[in-house]
C-alpha cells in the first residue's frame, strides 16, 4: 500500500519529528511492499524536500503555499493530494500542529483516525498501539478500513537517515482562500525569568504529588541542601506555584542536567520529552507503576513527604 | 450568546491494578472531571461573566454515574447540562473521536451555540482529536491547544494563542463560530462555592438518547476495535532502593555524593 506522510516545519526549519514520520512511514509501506510518499506544505519547500530525501522515500510532493503552518491550507492541500496519490495510510506527527489538521483531514476524507500511536503494524490489517491512563497501560486498536489516518508520537521512531532517490514533484494545490478562517499572525517566545533551568547541573523537579503550594518548602530546602535548582512539571506551573520558565517538558524547557531528581512526577510523555536526556535520572514516587520509573536510573518507591526531608537531612 | 462546553468524566487507575480482558476492573478506577475540561468550563464561565446574556451549556456523553461530575461543572457556573446516553451507547465498544463528534454534532444542531470549547484531550484515552473533528463535521473554524483567548463577538473573531512545543506560542485570529480546544493553564479554575454547589442541584440536567437527537445506533459504528490491553513491559533498568525512608534516603545521598552533588 502507498503511505502518505506529512512533514512538519516551523519558522524556516524542518522539525525533527519529520524524519521520524519518514521512518514510521517506511515501516508501514514495507509491511505491504508499497511506496512512501511525503508531503511538505509551505515554507521553502524545495530545500525542505532536499533534506527530507532520505533513504526509503519514493516521492516528495511539495506544496508551495504560504510560509508557516495554516491548518486550512494543510487540510485543503492534503485532501487534494490524497485524491491524487490515492494512498491507503496518512501519517502525520502527533504534535500540536498535527492535531490541528489531521482530525480535519480525516473527517473530510471520511477515514478513521487513530492518534498518538506508539506502534503501527500495517500488515494484513492495520493495528495501532497506543497508551491509556497516562501511559500506565497499552492497548491495540484494529482498524477495519481500507484507508486510515494515524498520528505518530514524537521520539518513538528513529529519525530516517541516509540519502534517498525520491522524485520531487511540485503539487499545484487549488486553495480556496475564502474558506480559510484562521490567520496566523505571529509567534511569541514564552518569556525567560532570572533562572535558566537549562543551565543547571542538578535539578530538583517537583510534580503534582506535592499536593499544596506550601509544601514546596521541603523541595526548596532539598534544592538548597544540594545546591540545586528547582524545576517542575506542568500542573505546578498551571497552578501558578512556580513561574512558567521552571516548567520542564514539551511546552516548557528541554533540560539535560547531570542529575534530575523527579519528585511526585508521574512521567507523562510530554514531561519526559523535556528531561529524558539528563545523565542521571532519579525518581521518588509512591506509585511503583508510575511511568517515570521506565526512564529512571535510580528510584525510591515511597512517600515523598518521608523521603524528601530525610534526604535533605543527609546533606545538613 | 451560547457557549457549549464538552465535559468528560475520566477514569484514573490506582497505583495497583489488574487487567481483566479488555478492561481494568472498576474497583481499580477512580473517576473525576477531566482536567482539561475544567479549564474549558472556567473559560466559558469567564466569558459569561464578562458579557450580558451568555448561557453556558455543558454536554457529556456518559452514563448516570457521570452526573456527579456534571454537577461539578454546574456548581462552577455552567447554566445547564445535557447528558447523552442510552442503551446503545452503553453497549457500544470504543467511542473514537469521529463517533463522539457525530453524537456531539447532533447536540450542536439542537442547541445552536455560538462558540464551542472542549479540553485539549481527555486524560484517560488521550485522543486529543474530538474538538477538531467536531469542528470539521459541523463546518466551523477551530484552533487546537489554545492557552489564551480573547473574544471579539462584534468583529466575529477570537484572538487566541496556540501553545506549540518548546515554549513557543502561535498567535492566531479565528473566525467565529469556532471550536477551540482549551489547554491547561489558560486560566485559574475556580473552586465551586457552597452556594454554587447548592444551586447546581436545581439546575437543568437533561438526558437525551440517540433517537432524541435524531440519530440511530448506526451512528456508533466504528471501524476501530480494541484488541488487547496490557501493562507495557518496563524498559526501565532503574535501581530501586528498598527500606525505610531513612535507609533509602541514605543510599540515594551516597549516590548523589558520588556524583559530586551537594559537595559545596
Ligand atoms: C499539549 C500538551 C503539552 C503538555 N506539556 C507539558 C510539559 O511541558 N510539561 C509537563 O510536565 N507536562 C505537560 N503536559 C501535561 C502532561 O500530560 C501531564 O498532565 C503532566 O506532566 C502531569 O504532571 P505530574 O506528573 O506532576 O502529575 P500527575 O501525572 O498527576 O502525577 C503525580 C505523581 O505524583 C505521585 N505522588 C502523589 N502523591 C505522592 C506522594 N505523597 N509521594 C510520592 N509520590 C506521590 C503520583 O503517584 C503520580 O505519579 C502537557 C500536556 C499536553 C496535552
Amino acid at each position: 500500500m502507498t503511505v502518505l506522510a506529512v512533514a512538519e516545519h516551523r519558522r524556516g526549519d524542518l522539525r525533527p519529528v519529520s524524519y521520524e514520520v519518514v521512518t514510521a512511514g517506511r515501516e508501514a509501506a514495507d509491511a505491504t511492499g508499497g511506496d512512501l510518499h511525503l508531503a511538505v506544505i509551505g515554507g521553502d519547500v524545495e530545500s525542505f524536500a532536499e533534506d527530507l530525501n532520505r533513504e526509503g522515500v519514493d516521492a516528495i510532493h511539495t506544496v508551495a503555499v504560504g510560509e508557516e503552518f495554516d491548518h486550512g491550507v494543510y487540510a485543503q492541500a492534503l485532501t487534494q493530494l490524497w485524491a491524487d496519490v490515492e494512498p491507503s495510510l496518512l501519517l502525520a506527527p502527533n504534535t500540536v500542529n498535527g492535531l490541528d489538521y489531521a482530525p480535519a483531514v480525516a473527517e473530510r476524507l471520511d477515514i478513521p483516525l487513530v492518534t498518538d500511536a506508539v506502534g503501527v503494524d500495517a500488515g494484513e490489517e492495520l493495528v495501532v498501539t497506543r497508551e491509556l491512563y497516562g501511559s500506565k497501560v497499552e492497548t491495540t486498536l484494529a482498524v477495519d478500513a481500507d484507508r486510515a489516518a494515524v498520528t505518530v508520537r514524537p521520539s518513538e521512531w528513529a529519525a530516517a537517515e541516509g540519502h534517498g532517490d525520491a522524485t520531487i514533484e511540485p503539487f499545484d494545490a487549488d486553495i480556496d482562500e475564502s474558506a480559510l478562517g484562521a490567520r496566523v499572525t505571529g509567534f511569541q517566545e514564552v518569556g525567560g525569568g532570572d533562572v535558566d533551568i537549562g543551565e543547571a547541573d542538578v535539578l530538583v523537579s517537583v510534580g503534582r504529588g506535592i499536593e499544596e503550594e506550601d509544601n514546596l518548602d521541603i523541595i526548596q530546602a532539598l534544592a538548597d541542601a544540594l545546591d540545586a535548582t528547582v524545576s517542575a512539571s506542568r500542573p505546578i506551573v498551571d497552578n501558578g506555584w512556580l513561574p512558567k520558565d521552571r516548567q520542564v517538558g514539551q511546552s516548557g524547557k528541554v533540560v539535560t542536567p547531570d542529575v534530575y531528581i523527579a519528585i511526585g512526577i508521574s512521567g507523562a510523555v510530554q514531561h519526559v520529552a523535556g528531561m529524558k536526556g539528563a545523565d542521571t535520572i532519579v525518581a521518588i514516587n509512591n506509585d511503583p507503576n508510575a511511568p517515570i520509573f521506565d526512564i529512571a536510573d535510580y528510584g525510591i518507591v515511597d512517600d515523598l513527604f518521608d523521603v524528601v526531608p530525610a534526604l535533605t537531612a543527609e546533606f545538613q | 450568546m451560547k457557549v457549549l462546553v464538552t465535559v468528560k468524566e475520566v477514569a484514573a487507575v490506582d497505583d495497583e491494578f489488574e487487567i481483566d480482558g479488555l478492561a481494568i476492573d472498576d474497583r481499580y478506577l477512580s473517576y473525576d472531571l477531566n482536567e482539561w475540561d475544567e479549564y474549558a468550563i472556567e473559560a466559558a464561565v469567564q466569558i459569561s461573566e464578562a458579557r450580558e446574556d451568555v448561557e453556558v451549556v455543558t454536554v457529556t456523553v456518559g452514563g448516570p454515574d457521570t452526573e456527579e461530575t456534571i454537577r461539578q461543572a454546574l456548581a462552577k457556573g455552567a447554566d445547564r447540562a445535557v447528558r447523552v446516553w442510552d442503551d446503545a451507547i452503553a453497549s457500544a465498544g470504543l467511542l473514537d473521536p469521529a463517533t463522539k463528534a457525530t453524537v456531539l454534532s447532533a447536540v450542536v444542531e439542537e442547541e445552536d451555540p455560538d462558540l464551542i470549547l472542549t479540553g485539549v484531550q481527555a486524560a484517560d484515552d488521550g485522543f486529543g482529536a474530538t474538538g477538531v473533528t467536531l469542528a470539521s463535521a459541523i463546518g466551523w473554524e477551530w484552533a487546537a491547544v489554545v492557552n489564551s483567548l480573547d473574544l471579539d463577538t462584534e468583529a466575529g473573531v477570537a484572538s487566541v494563542h496556540r501553545e506549540l512545543e518548546g515554549g513557543v506560542e502561535e498567535t492566531t485570529e479565528v473566525d467565529l463560530p469556532a471550536v477551540l480546544t482549551i489547554q491547561t493553564g489558560i486560566n485559574d479554575p475556580r473552586y465551586a462555592s457552597l452556594r454554587g454547589i447548592r444551586q447546581a442541584q436545581s439546575k437543568e440536567l437533561a438526558v437525551q438518547s440517540l433517537s432524541d437527537l435524531g440519530l440511530d445506533a448506526g451512528a456508533l459504528d466504528s471501524p476501530m476495535e480494541q484488541t488487547s490491553l496490557y501493562e507495557p513491559e518496563t524498559e526501565g533498568e532503574a535501581t530501586v532502593y528498598e527500606g525505610s525512608a531513612e535507609e533509602t534516603a541514605g543510599e540515594l545521598a551516597a549516590l548523589l555524593r558520588e556524583k559530586g552533588v551537594g559537595e559545596a
